[in-house]
Formats: C-alpha cells, sequence, structure tokens
C-alpha cells in the first residue's frame, strides 16, 4: 500500500500486459491510461486531480469514491452522456473503474484555480440561488443538499465548491435537457428546470469563485 | 373558525402541523370536532410576505434580523434552549416563509388563541416557547427571553398585511384527506428506503457536515421528542406530500406520504417532556388520538420510551 509511486507505476505497466488477474492500480490508471487504449486521467483531469477550468473538465481529487464510481458507471449505462467520457468509461474494467475512484478519492483538495471576477449584481443572483434557492418556484438552495459552502454531504450530493464555473454550468445544462440523467430521486432534473440561464451562470460562477474573493457572509471557511 | 384549530404548538412541525387538526401539537387530544380544516390548504398561498431586503435599518429591523438568524440556526443563536440540532427551517421551509410549509404568516395573525393543550388562552411568545420544548426538545426561553422577542418580530414583519384572525390559504401543512388504506409500517419503510433514505439516512439519522446539520435526524435521540407536533402521523403525513422530498413536493401519493409518515413516527424519540408516571398515563393525559404512536405497541416494542439526552 506504501509502495513508491514510481514503483507502482511500473507495476502497473507490467500488470497491464497481464490482465485481468491481478488488482488495478487507481493510481497508475489515472497516470498512465490502463495499457488497453484508455488514456490517463490527469490528461485532462490535471495532475493533482483538480480539473482543468476552461474547457470544464471537473474536479475528481477528494470527491466520494461512491460518487466517482457511479459517474463512471452511468457513462457505461449511458445516463450520463459525454463524447469524451463514454468510451473511457466503457475501456475501463469495473475493477479499474472502482481502482481509479479509490484513488482520486483519496487525493487532497487542490487550491482552486482563480475564476474571473464576479459583479455585484451576479454575485447577488448567485449568493441567492445557492444559499436561499428561489421558493416561490419551489426551488431549493443548493446548500440544502450540497451543505454549507457547497462542500458536500455524504457520497450522493458531491462537492460544488472548488468546480469550475464551465463544467458546473455544463452539468446544470445537461440536467435541463436531459443529456444527464443519472440523478437520484431526479432532484437535480427537477431543480435544473427550474433555472434560467442566467441563474445558471451566476450560480455556476458563485461556487466557482474561492471564498476569498467573495463577499463577506456567503462562503466561509 | 373557533379559536380551537389554534392550537398550534411548537415552531417546527408543529405549527403547522398542529393548526389543522385542532389538536395540540404535540399534544393531539383535542377533540377532533374542533376540527375544521384551515381551508385551502393546497392551495397557493394568496399571501406573499415582504422580501428580505425590506427589513428595515433601524431598531426594529435589528431585532427582526436576529430573529431569522436564530430560525435559521437555533443551536448558534439561541444554544441555551435547543437540545438537539434542528433548525426552524426544518419544517418551516425558506426561512419560514413558504406556503404549506408551516409559514409564520400563517401562524403569527392567529394569536392569542385558546389552545386545548394546555386550557388557556395562548399568546404568540407562549406557542413559541412549545417549538423549544418539544420541537427542539430543549427548554422554553422565559417570556420576554431576547430569544422570544427576536423570533416574535420576525413573525410579525413576516405577517405585515395578514389580517388578523383570519385563517390564509397556506397556513400549517395540508390537511391530506384519510387513505384508503390503514397507515402501514412496512409499505411505509418501502417508501422510505427508497424516497428519503438518500437524505435522512437509511436509519432516520439524518446528515451532518461541519456540525452543521443539512438532513435533520427523523427519529432517535437528536430529533424531535414525543411532545412535538410532528410525531403525530396526520401532521407529518400533510408536511411530507407537501414538500417532500425537498424540491419536489406534491409528487408522492397520498397513501405513500400516510405510510411513511406511520413508519417515520413508529420509530423511538426522546421522551415527552410532561411524562408522567407511566408511558399508558402519559398518553391518556396528553397522546390520546389514533395519530399518535406513543404508547402504541408496534412491531412488539410499545413505543414512548424515550431515548435519553443525545
Amino acid at each position: 500500500m506504501k509502495m513508491p509511486r514510481a514503483l507502482i507505476g511500473v507495476a502497473g505497466l507490467l500488470l497491464g500486459h497481464v490482465a485481468l488477474a491481478a488488482t488495478p492500480d487507481g493510481a497508475s490508471i489515472a497516470h498512465q491510461g490502463n495499457g488497453h487504449g484508455v488514456v490517463p486521467c490527469m490528461a485532462c483531469h490535471g495532475a493533482d486531480g483538480g480539473g482543468l477550468a476552461a474547457p470544464g473538465f471537473p474536479r475528481l481529487a477528494g470527491l466520494p469514491a461512491a460518487y466517482l464510481r457511479k459517474q463512471l458507471d452511468d457513462f457505461v449505462a449511458g445516463t450520463r452522456q459525454n463524447a469524451s467520457m463514454q468510451p473511457i468509461a466503457t475501456g475501463l474494467s469495473e475493477d479499474e473503474r472502482a481502482a481509479v475512484a479509490s484513488y482520486y478519492s483519496g487525493l487532497p483538495v487542490p487550491v482552486p484555480s482563480p475564476a474571473a471576477p464576479m459583479d455585484a449584481a451576479q454575485k447577488m443572483v448567485g449568493e441567492m440561488r445557492a444559499e436561499r434557492g428561489r421558493w416561490s418556484q419551489g426551488l431549493p438552495g443548493c446548500v440544502q443538499c450540497h451543505g454549507p459552502n457547497g462542500v458536500g454531504v455524504g457520497e450522493h450530493f458531491p462537492p460544488l465548491i472548488g468546480q469550475s464555473a464551465n463544467y458546473l454550468a455544463s452539468q446544470l445544462h445537461a440536467w435541463q435537457q436531459g443529456t444527464r440523467s443519472n440523478d437520484p430521486l431526479q432532484l437535480m432534473h427537477s431543480v435544473a428546470g427550474k433555472l434560467s440561464d442566467a441563474d445558471i451562470a451566476a450560480v455556476s460562477a458563485w461556487y466557482a469563485t474561492p471564498p476569498a474573493t467573495t463577499t463577506p457572509g456567503g462562503h466561509s471557511p | 373558525m373557533t379559536r380551537y384549530r389554534y392550537t398550534t404548538l411548537c415552531f417546527a412541525l408543529l405549527l403547522a402541523a398542529c393548526n389543522r387538526t385542532g389538536s395540540s401539537a404535540s399534544m393531539p387530544a383535542v377533540s377532533k370536532s374542533s376540527s375544521k380544516p384551515a381551508s385551502a390548504t393546497t392551495v397557493l398561498a394568496a399571501f406573499a410576505p415582504p422580501p428580505e431586503s425590506s427589513i428595515p435599518n433601524d431598531d426594529f429591523g435589528k431585532e427582526v434580523a436576529l430573529g431569522r438568524q436564530i430560525f435559521l440556526e437555533p443551536d448558534k443563536y439561541a444554544s441555551a434552549y435547543v437540545g438537539n440540532h434542528l433548525s426552524c427551517e426544518n419544517c418551516h421551509l425558506d426561512a419560514g416563509r413558504l406556503a404549506n410549509a408551516g409559514p409564520m404568516w400563517g401562524a403569527y395573525p392567529m394569536y392569542p388563541a385558546y389552545r386545548s393543550k394546555n386550557h388557556h388562552v395562548n399568546t404568540f411568545a407562549e406557542r413559541l416557547q412549545g417549538c423549544f420544548r418539544f420541537s427542539m426538545n430543549g427548554k422554553a426561553p422565559p417570556l420576554g427571553d431576547p430569544v422570544l422577542v427576536a423570533l416574535e418580530s420576525y413573525a410579525y414583519w413576516m405577517s405585515q398585511g395578514a389580517r388578523v384572525d383570519v385563517s390564509l390559504p397556506g397556513r400549517g401543512y395540508p390537511q391530506l384527506a384519510k387513505p384508503a388504506q390503514t397507515p402501514d409500517y412496512a409499505r411505509g419503510e418501502k417508501v422510505y428506503q427508497h424516497d428519503c433514505a438518500l437524505c435522512h439516512g437509511a436509519n432516520g439519522e439524518g446528515q451532518q457536515v461541519a456540525d452543521r446539520v443539512v438532513f435533520p435526524s427523523l427519529w432517535g435521540a437528536a430529533s424531535f421528542n414525543w411532545g412535538a407536533g410532528m410525531h403525530e402521523v396526520d401532521k407529518a403525513a400533510g408536511f411530507i406530500k407537501a414538500n417532500m422530498p425537498l424540491g419536489r413536493g406534491d409528487t408522492l401519493s397520498d397513501q405513500d406520504a400516510w405510510d411513511v409518515a406511520y413508519f417515520m413516527n413508529a420509530h423511538e424519540r426522546p421522551q415527552d417532556p410532561r411524562y408522567a408516571d407511566s408511558i399508558p398515563a402519559t398518553r391518556a393525559k396528553y397522546h390520546d388520538t389514533p395519530n399518535s404512536l406513543y404508547g402504541v405497541e408496534v412491531n412488539g416494542q410499545v413505543l414512548g420510551q424515550g431515548t435519553g439526552k443525545p
């Protein structure tokens, strides 16, 4: 368990050819791929698993293993659609999916990259939707399931903080459009359907903005 | 519209819950005959509370704002009086503003009111005391306590424009029609595991993050006690039907709401603080209603044992 990473990598390469007999190594898949055509996760999700903000590749580091595993399974099942991830997830065996989910869940949460500053009006909308929702439409605030400051709750409600605005917005639109339908009890489908484009932009930027640059009283550590 | 209906009780849940049946909250016990349901239960309320941005920036406004803070985080701002980690907002959604989720603007204008629960006219402040004692499983702040002054100021501010002694549509929780089938533990358990356990946990324990409750405990030592109105099956069913799963209210069938309310309330929770002598005696005095499972044997266990302090 405490093998140096380089050694693990070498072992992974060797075992890759022997195939399925050995327990797959998550770190090896993340850094080198699985040896069967699946590219290394880090190519898109960053060396530290923090994701890439501009193209909207999400942070994986520190997310619950069960959540990550479910996403990979759902890419395979098609309840979460994505042109890049579906072939990748399908190219991983079940054990490999479990291993890579476990690996990323154990990584420390990276420091989020700086986000574009929000203007005051958008900040107000973002904070309102995040904290209070819009109950006149039956819309709960994000924090009511994702926890204070969007830190995530249990294995079903992943952290929002530390994800890029592009990623968060893309997912909210995906739920609206039905290209993502793997939410338990259709909770996100229901929520996303009540958000306007302006709401989505504002609340996504709100969670992508590191706490230090938001108003006092909003995000607090 | 006799005042009987308004025998509401504790905030959390209770309020809503109670008003409808007229039985006093945690305490049922009231004559069913006095329970004309508030009209208009599931209709969207016509009353619109003022926006929070209109809380005045003066000494009164400060009290309103403090009341709102207490409402949202009672264990932080009224810690001396709470015995669990629930929030008023767990049952009075949207900071007590949402119709059919026990809104403060539905309750405030109905007081003072005679309550069969304690056989005298209660002020709104006394009604608030009940919330702390039962729903929050704590102790009642004394009348005049800053906590009660702030909460009453918040409820008063929110009710501006509402007519006194008029039961507004959206007050309390909806009163569901009697279910086609008697509420059932096994059916309720299925509903619970399918629609509720995701957030509230397989054993009703709820979920916390960083010492903040995100999903409240529904039973057990950290939940509301046997004196709270939400322990009554009809009140819980109305709340659940209108508001659960959160953000997807009105998606469960009435039967499912009754069954899962029964299931939730067929579990042990902290003792009724009015307990005296024995479970049967306490039931006879405070829980003599088919909607209370206090003192009732379910799955071989007589409920009402309590849980001890969390």
